[in-house]
């Protein structure tokens, strides 16, 4: 076997446990390993799992998960301005009320499937978006974002000393890997959690659901609290990533919850692969990375990489790539994704699975063949 | 004998007609009963009243005493009575094993329960319940494949396995045969058979008359929305008012 399928899911933590804290190790040849992305790894990471548990094991398409994102930061916020710069029980409220928030949303979405609950949730998503850009404004601080002022009452931390405060984890910095490493932890327990769904009857019957609704209707399921609850898991999630954002950088704009951002997590799912462990990691991995490399490119740096090419040529390729580098660099990522759906409709994890039988049977066939010509030789 | 199901007064119409006129039927414990009757008889709409998908305009069914109209299709599940569908509403996506594992799950777990971290595969118990009832209907062999990919007669198979494993005071079954090979309809009567002799109640709707005189303890014929005729098969083999509105006065 060339990639072994592990059956045993403590062996599966271990090996992702000891990835993921060595990320910034096999990263780094890469160009990935600076904290900064591998902190937005880890974070979106979360996000695309938790958006699985719901997409992926019952079908239900949310449009509208970057609320609870946006719900998870202005909490985390609030809570280092109003309470401690703790990072700790920001990531608790905000998971928490995200939650609540997906209990209402999901309550109301739920009563739809199908394409109606799609858009049931991206009216929610924009309404709330709406919002905390006008009315909300006392608790969002509009246009500007939430951010942390001099007078904040932080009534846990005491006077504040010289400049704005950082955060914390029980006075441990949390900038540059010690950031990444708390968000690491996040997302291995994100991690564990979905495992255990998944391997849970809980997670077989949103399968079912997923495969048959009418049926399990008649089975006797009562299926409405199962998509609740998986819908506000997901939701819960999502409250946990926009929280691990406002740690990097403690500030929340609305722009967080804007349409785009429910947008991204789709794809990340959809890109890695639907209602699989580890797809959605992948997904949210390779987004990021590639709009790491391609917005930051620019067109000098393209005449640098096309310098081999003819003078003439090389300004035609440049003026045609361009486009697809900088702010462009969603045209890149709209032609991923259509070559990804159009031929791996399963994601880079169908992919891995194809490549994975395509070296098998060669390792058998070429087997088979040195097998024959040793009974040619004798 | 106790009564199991009483359906009494039933009437259903879709816009202008008439699909269920005034139907009354006692379902006695431990017997299989079957319902027959030509094609638009009413046979399914009446099952579809039993089971909560339907609402009848006007009367009532009560399962061991309890009025079951207006109630969700889990709650009728849980109360007992459980539907066999004539096309297999099975989950397709799922392994033949995890599709009767579902039902078991539902008989254990009720109509919901969070348990997201516990292990499926520690759920022996289940297991074991569902890989006998599939040794039982012949599909042993099948129980790692996608549901999905199996043949028409083995989806039927397994659908019937999918309601026995839930052990249900009443079994309702919509043309268990319908479809399948006389060898594959051989089988499914014998498995039947068996089962009523574990003493649970059955009501069969059938097309095919050999399925029906086979297995039924009474037989009750629906001609146009109407019951035209009850009793044992019989007083229905030799009842002319049958022999003409549906058997089209062939001998039988």
């Amino acid at each position: 076997m060339i990639v072994p399928s592990i059956r045993n899911d403590w062996v599966i933590m271990a090996i992702f446990t000891a990835v993921v804290l060595t990320a910034p190790l096999w990263l780094t040849p890469v160009g990935a390993g600076y904290p900064d992305l591998l902190q937005k790894f880890a974070i979106f990471g979360i996000f695309a799992i938790g958006f699985n548990i719901l997409f992926g094991l019952t079908g239900y398409l949310s449009f509208g998960h970057a609320v609870f994102l946006g719900v998870g930061s202005y909490t985390a916020v609030w809570s280092f301005k109003l309470l401690t710069m703790n990072v700790l029980p920001a990531v608790i409220f905000a998971t928490l009320l995200a939650g609540v928030f997906a209990v209402v949303i999901g309550y109301v979405s739920l009563r739809r499937s199908g394409i109606y609950f799609s858009i049931l949730t991206l009216a929610f998503a924009q309404m709330s978006y709406n919002m905390a850009y006008s009315v909300l404004t006392p608790i969002t601080n509009g246009e500007t974002g939430l951010q942390l002022t001099m007078n904040d009452p932080r009534i846990l931390d005491g006077p504040a000393g010289q400049g704005l405060p950082s955060t914390t984890l029980f006075g441990l910095d949390m900038s540059g890997y010690a950031g990444f490493y708390f968000c690491a932890v996040m997302l291995i327990i994100a991690f564990f959690i979905s495992l255990r769904i998944f391997r849970s009857p809980f997670g077989l019957k949103l399968l079912a659901i997923k495969s048959n609704q009418t049926r399990m209707k008649y089975t006797g399921f009562n299926t409405r609290p199962y998509l609740l609850t998986a819908f506000v898991i997901s939701g819960m999630y999502a409250g946990l990533a926009g929280s691990l954002m406002a740690i990097t950088d403690p500030l929340a704009g609305a722009e967080r919850m804007q349409w785009t951002a429910s947008g991204e997590v789709v794809l990340m799912t959809i890109l890695g692969g639907t209602g699989t462990l580890l797809g959605p990691l992948f997904g949210a991995g390779i987004i990021k990375y590639f709009e790491n490399i391609f917005s930051a490119m620019n067109d000098g740096r393209l005449h640098e990489i096309f310098s081999f090419l003819p003078d003439w040529l090389e300004n035609i390729v440049v003026a045609i790539t361009g486009e697809f580098v900088g702010d462009g660099w969603h045209l890149t990522l709209g032609l991923l994704f259509m070559i990804v759906v159009i031929f791996l409709p399963g994601g880079v994890v169908e992919g891995i699975r194809r490549a994975n039988g395509f070296l098998r049977r060669l390792v058998q066939s070429s087997g088979t063949n040195t097998a024959t010509l040793a009974a040619e030789k004798e | 004998m106790s009564i199991v199901l009483s359906i009494k007064n039933v009437d259903k119409t879709f816009g202008g007609l008439h699909a269920l006129g005034d139907i009354n039927l006692d379902i006695e414990e431990g017997k299989t009963h079957a319902i027959i009757g030509p094609n638009g008889a009413g046979k399914s709409t009446l099952l579809n009243c039993c089971i909560g998908r339907l609402i009848p305009d006007s009367g009532t069914v009560e399962f061991d005493g309890k009025n079951m109209i207006g109630m969700q299709p889990h709650e009728i599940n849980h109360a007992g009575m459980v539907r066999v569908f004539q096309t297999p509403e099975i989950f397709p996506d799922l392994s033949v094993l995890q599709n009767v594992m579902i039902p078991a799950l539902a008989k254990r777990d009720g109509t919901f329960k969070f348990n997201a971290f516990g292990s499926l595969a520690a759920e022996k118990g289940i297991e074991a319940d569902a890989v006998h009832i599939l040794e039982d209907m012949g599909l042993k062999a099948h129980i790692h494949k996608h549901a999905g990919s199996m043949s028409r007669g083995d989806k039927r198979r397994l659908e019937l396995a999918m309601g026995l494993v839930q052990h249900p005071r009443l079994l309702l079954l919509d043309e268990p045969t319908a479809g399948m090979a006389r060898h594959d309809t051989n089988r499914t009567i014998d498995l039947l058979k068996r089962i009523k002799e574990r003493g649970m109640t059955k009501i069969i709707i059938e097309h095919d008359m050999h399925v029906v005189f086979s297995l039924a303890d009474r037989i009750s014929v629906l001609a146009q929305g109407r019951i035209i005729a009850s009793g044992t098969p019989d007083e229905i083999r030799g009842n002319p008012k049958v022999q003409e509105a549906y058997l089209g006065g062939a001998e039988l």
